[in-house]
C-alpha cells in the first residue's frame, strides 16, 4: 500500500551542513542580484518582452539544483532561476535569452525564462503550464529503457499550474510507471491575480499525493534550511525507488507576475504574515546566527555576485543579435523534407 | 497470400522494433491487447517491455514521448482514434513541433492517427486532422493510400528525425489488400500518378485517392482520360508532381475528405493558382466533406463525405467549363 507521507514543517533545523546551506545561500544571491539587473535592465527597456522574476523562491528552487547531479534532469519553470544556476546553467544563458544573442541556447528564436539545453537534462520549457512534467516523465522513462538506473527528474509547477490537465495526466502517469520525478509545487498564493481561493478546494495542494497513491509533503518556502532538507529528502527518495514525490512549498511570490504588474491584488496580510517572509534576507539572519558568516563576508558575497553579474551584462551586451537574412527559416531537423516559405 | 493495410502498419511496427532498439509503442490497450484495431497484434509479446499500455492520458502520453525522444529513443505512439489527439494537440504543436527549432535537439516521434470516416461512426470516431496538423511548423504529416505506402511510409515516418503525424484511413485498413509488401517506395514528399491521363487532374490523399479512381473509371466510359495524383504526404506537399500534372490536363480538381475551410484543398488550389495560372484552362475546383460534424446515419454518413459519384459530377464541371 502506497501512504501519503505528509510532513509538517518544523523550521529552524540546523541538521544541514555549513557547507551545503553557504552553497545555496551564494547562488540564490546571485539569483537575486541578476534578477535585479533584469529588472532594471527591463525599466530601461533593453530587454525585448517580458521579464519574470523569482523573488521570494530562490529558497526552494536552489534546494532542487543542488539536491541534483549531472545526468539528472531538471524542467525549470519561471521562478527557478535560482536552481537553474544550482543546477549547473551558465549565468550567461539568461542573460543571452533576454538579449537574443545568438550564441544562448535559443538563439533569438526563443526568449526570456524559455531557453535550456535538453540533451543535458535541463529542459526549454514551453509557456504552457503543467505541459514540462509528461515530458520528464519521458526522459526518465527512457532512462529505464536504456537501463540507466539512479536518475532523477524533477518538474516545477506553480499553484495555478496544478489545475491543468496536464498536471493530472503527468501525475498519474509518473505514478503508474513509478518513475522517479519529484514534482515541487510551489504555493505563492496567486496564479498571476487569482489567489489560490479561485484556484483549488482541498485543504492543500499535498492533499493531492494520496489521489495519485504517491508520497507528498510539505514545506514553509522561505527557510532554506528546510527547503533544502525537504526537497534533498525527496530527490534521494526518487533515486532510491521510491516512486513519484511530491513537494509543495508555501511561500509567497514577492513581485509581480512579470514586471510589467505592479501586484497591487496582493493582500498587504499576507505580505506582513510569516508566509511573505523574503528567504533571502530569513537566510542571511541564518547565516549570521550560526556565525557562518558576518557582514564582512555577507558583503563580499554580494560584491562577487554583483561582478559576475555586470561581467556577463557588458559580455552579452557586445554579441550579436540574430540575422533575418542568414536566418535558417525551417522548422524541421530534416532540411528536405521543409517547405520553405512556399 | 496478400496483405491487407492494417497488417502492413502491423508489419511495419513489428521490423521498426525488430530493428531498431530505440524503437517502442505506447497507446492505450496496445499492449497485450493488441490495439483498439489490432494494428499492434502480437506484439507485445515479440518485443516484451517495448510495447506499452498507456493511460487515458493522450497529453501525457505525447508528452511522454517527446522526453523519450529527448534521451534519443524513437517513439510510437497510437492514438486510439485520430479525433482523441486533440487531448495530445498542445503537447504536438507546441512541445513537440517546436523542440528542434527552440533547441536544435531533434523531436523523432511518430503519432499514429486512426482517421477518417466510417459508416455508422458518428462525430467522434470519424475525424481526418491532416490539415489542423499541416498548419503548424516542424511537424511532418503523411497520408498513405496503399497498402505499399503505409507499409513503407511507416517505416520511414520511425526514422524521420522530426515529429510526424501518421493518418491512416480506417476505411482501408481491412478491404484494401496486396499481394505482397514492397520492397521499394517512393520516398517521403514525392507525390504518386496513380493514374494517368490527360484531361483532368483530381489530386487527393488517402481514401479518397480511391474513390478518385473509381471516378475515373466511370468518366472513362465517356472517354475522358482522368489522370488522379495521390499526394501520400500533405505537409511536405509535392507541388512539383502536381504542377507537372497540371501542365498536362490542363484542369484541376482537388479532393479531400476534411471540412471544407482552409485545408489540404484549398492549398493546393491555391498554389496551383498562383503559381501555375497560365496552365489553366478552367477554374481549378475543390470537393470537401460538408461542413458539419460527421453524421452516424450511413445515408448522411455517405452523403457527408465526397464519393466516386459526387467526384464524377465535380469533374464534369470541371471538363465541361
Ligand atoms: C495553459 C496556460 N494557460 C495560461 C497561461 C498564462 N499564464 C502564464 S503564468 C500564469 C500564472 C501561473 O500561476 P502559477 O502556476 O501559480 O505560477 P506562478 O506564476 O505563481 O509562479 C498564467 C495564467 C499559460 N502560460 N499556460
Ligand atoms: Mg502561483
Amino acid at each position: 500500500m502506497v501512504q501519503s507521507l505528509v510532513e509538517p514543517t518544523t523550521s529552524g533545523d540546523i541538521s544541514v551542513p555549513q557547507e551545503l546551506y553557504v552553497k545555496a545561500y551564494r547562488i540564490m544571491l546571485l539569483a537575486r542580484v541578476l534578477d535585479d539587473k533584469f529588472a532594471s535592465l527591463y525599466r530601461a527597456g533593453k530587454i525585448h518582452g517580458g521579464v519574470f522574476l523569482s523573488r521570494g523562491q530562490e529558497a526552494l528552487s536552489v534546494a532542487i539544483g543542488v539536491a541534483l547531479r549531472e545526468g539528472d534532469v531538471f524542467a525549470p519553470l519561471i521562478r527557478d532561476l535560482a536552481g537553474r544556476l544550482a543546477f549547473n546553467e551558465p549565468i550567461l544563458d539568461g542573460v543571452r535569452n533576454y538579449f537574443g544573442s545568438t550564441l544562448g541556447p535559443m538563439r533569438g528564436r526563443d526568449g526570456n525564462v524559455h531557453r535550456g539545453r535538453p540533451r543535458e537534462g535541463q529542459l526549454a520549457m514551453i509557456s504552457h503550464l503543467g505541459a514540462m512534467i509528461s515530458v520528464v516523465n519521458g526522459t526518465l522513462f527512457a532512462r529505464r529503457m536504456k537501463n540507466i538506473a539512479g536518475t532523477v527528474g524533477v518538474a516545477t509547477c506553480g499553484d495555478g499550474a496544478t489545475s491543468t490537465g496536464s498536471f493530472h495526466e503527468a501525475l498519474n502517469q509518473a505514478a503508474v510507471e513509478r518513475l522517479p520525478l519529484v514534482l515541487v509545487v510551489a504555493d505563492n498564493q496567486y496564479a498571476y491575480s487569482t489567489p489560490t481561493s479561485r484556484q483549488f478546494a482541498c485543504r492543500s495542494l499535498v492533499d493531492r499525493a494520496v489521489g495519485y497513491g504517491i508520497s507528498g509533503c510539505e514545506v514553509d518556502g522561505t527557510d532554506l534550511a528546510e527547503c533544502l532538507r525537504v526537497v534533498g529528502d525527496a530527490v534521494v527518495r526518487a533515486r532510491a525507488g521510491a516512486g513519484p514525490q511530491l513537494v509543495v512549498a508555501h511561500l509567497l511570490r514577492l513581485c509581480g507576475h512579470g514586471e510589467h504588474d505592479d501586484a497591487s491584488y496582493i493582500d498587504p496580510q499576507q505580505k506582513s504574515s510569516p508566509l511573505g517572509g523574503d528567504c533571502l534576507k530569513l537566510a542571511e539572519e541564518f547565516l549570521r546566527q550560526q556565525c557562518w558568516a558576518g557582514a564582512d563576508t555577507l558583503a563580499q558575497w554580494r560584491n562577487e555576485a554583483l561582478h559576475k553579474v555586470e561581467d556577463a551584462v557588458a559580455t552579452v551586451q557586445r554579441e550579436p543579435t540574430p540575422d533575418p537574412f542568414t536566418e535558417v527559416w525551417s522548422a524541421l531537423a530534416t532540411a528536405h523534407l521543409g517547405e520553405g516559405n512556399a | 497470400m496478400s496483405i491487407t493495410y492494417l497488417e502492413a502498419i502491423r508489419s511495419a511496427q513489428a521490423r521498426a522494433l525488430a530493428e531498431d532498439p530505440r524503437v517502442f509503442i505506447y497507446g492505450q490497450d496496445v499492449g497485450a491487447f493488441g490495439g483498439a484495431f489490432k494494428a499492434t497484434k502480437g506484439l507485445a509479446k515479440e518485443f516484451p517491455g517495448r510495447v506499452l499500455d498507456a493511460p487515458i492520458s493522450e497529453d501525457a502520453m505525447a508528452g511522454l514521448a517527446i522526453g523519450a525522444a529527448i534521451e534519443g529513443l524513437r517513439p510510437i505512439i497510437e492514438m486510439q482514434f485520430a479525433d482523441f489527439s486533440t487531448v495530445a494537440f498542445n503537447q504536438i504543436v507546441n512541445q513537440a513541433a517546436t523542440l528542434f527549432w527552440r533547441t536544435g535537439v531533434p523531436c523523432p516521434i511518430t503519432v499514429r492517427l486512426p482517421c477518417g470516416a466510417t459508416s455508422g461512426s458518428g462525430p467522434f470516431h470519424s475525424q481526418t486532422m491532416e490539415a489542423i496538423y499541416a498548419h503548424y511548423p516542424g511537424l511532418v504529416v503523411l497520408t498513405p493510400a496503399t497498402v505499399e505506402d503505409a507499409y513503407s511510409m511507416l517505416l520511414e515516418a520511425v526514422a524521420i528525425d522530426d515529429p510526424v503525424i501518421f493518418c491512416e484511413h480506417k476505411l482501408l485498413y481491412y478491404h484494401l489488400k496486396a499481394a505482397a509488401l514492397p520492397t521499394e517506395a517512393l520516398p517521403v514528399g514525392k507525390a504518386r500518378i496513380a493514374r494517368e491521363g490527360r484531361d483532368l487532374t483530381v489530386v487527393a490523399y488517402s481514401a479518397m485517392v480511391h474513390e478518385a479512381l473509381a471516378a475515373a473509371e466511370v468518366l472513362q466510359g465517356d472517354g475522358w482520360e482522368i489522370e488522379v495524383v495521390d499526394l501520400r504526404s500533405v505537409k511536405p506537399l509535392d507541388t512539383d508532381t502536381v504542377m507537372g500534372s497540371v501542365a498536362r490536363t490542363g484542369r484541376l480538381l482537388c479532393v479531400g475528405e476534411a471540412w471544407p475551410w482552409g485545408g489540404v484543398t484549398a492549398e493546393v488550389i491555391a498554389r496551383v493558382t498562383c503559381e501555375g495560372y497560365d496552365l489553366l484552362d478552367a477554374p481549378p475546383q475543390r470537393l470537401n466533406a460538408k461542413d458539419t460534424p460527421v453524421p452516424y446515419h450511413p445515408d448522411l454518413w455517405a452523403a457527408h463525405r465526397p464519393t466516386a459519384r459526387s467526384i464524377v459530377e465535380s469533374a464534369r464541371k470541371v471538363l465541361q467549363h
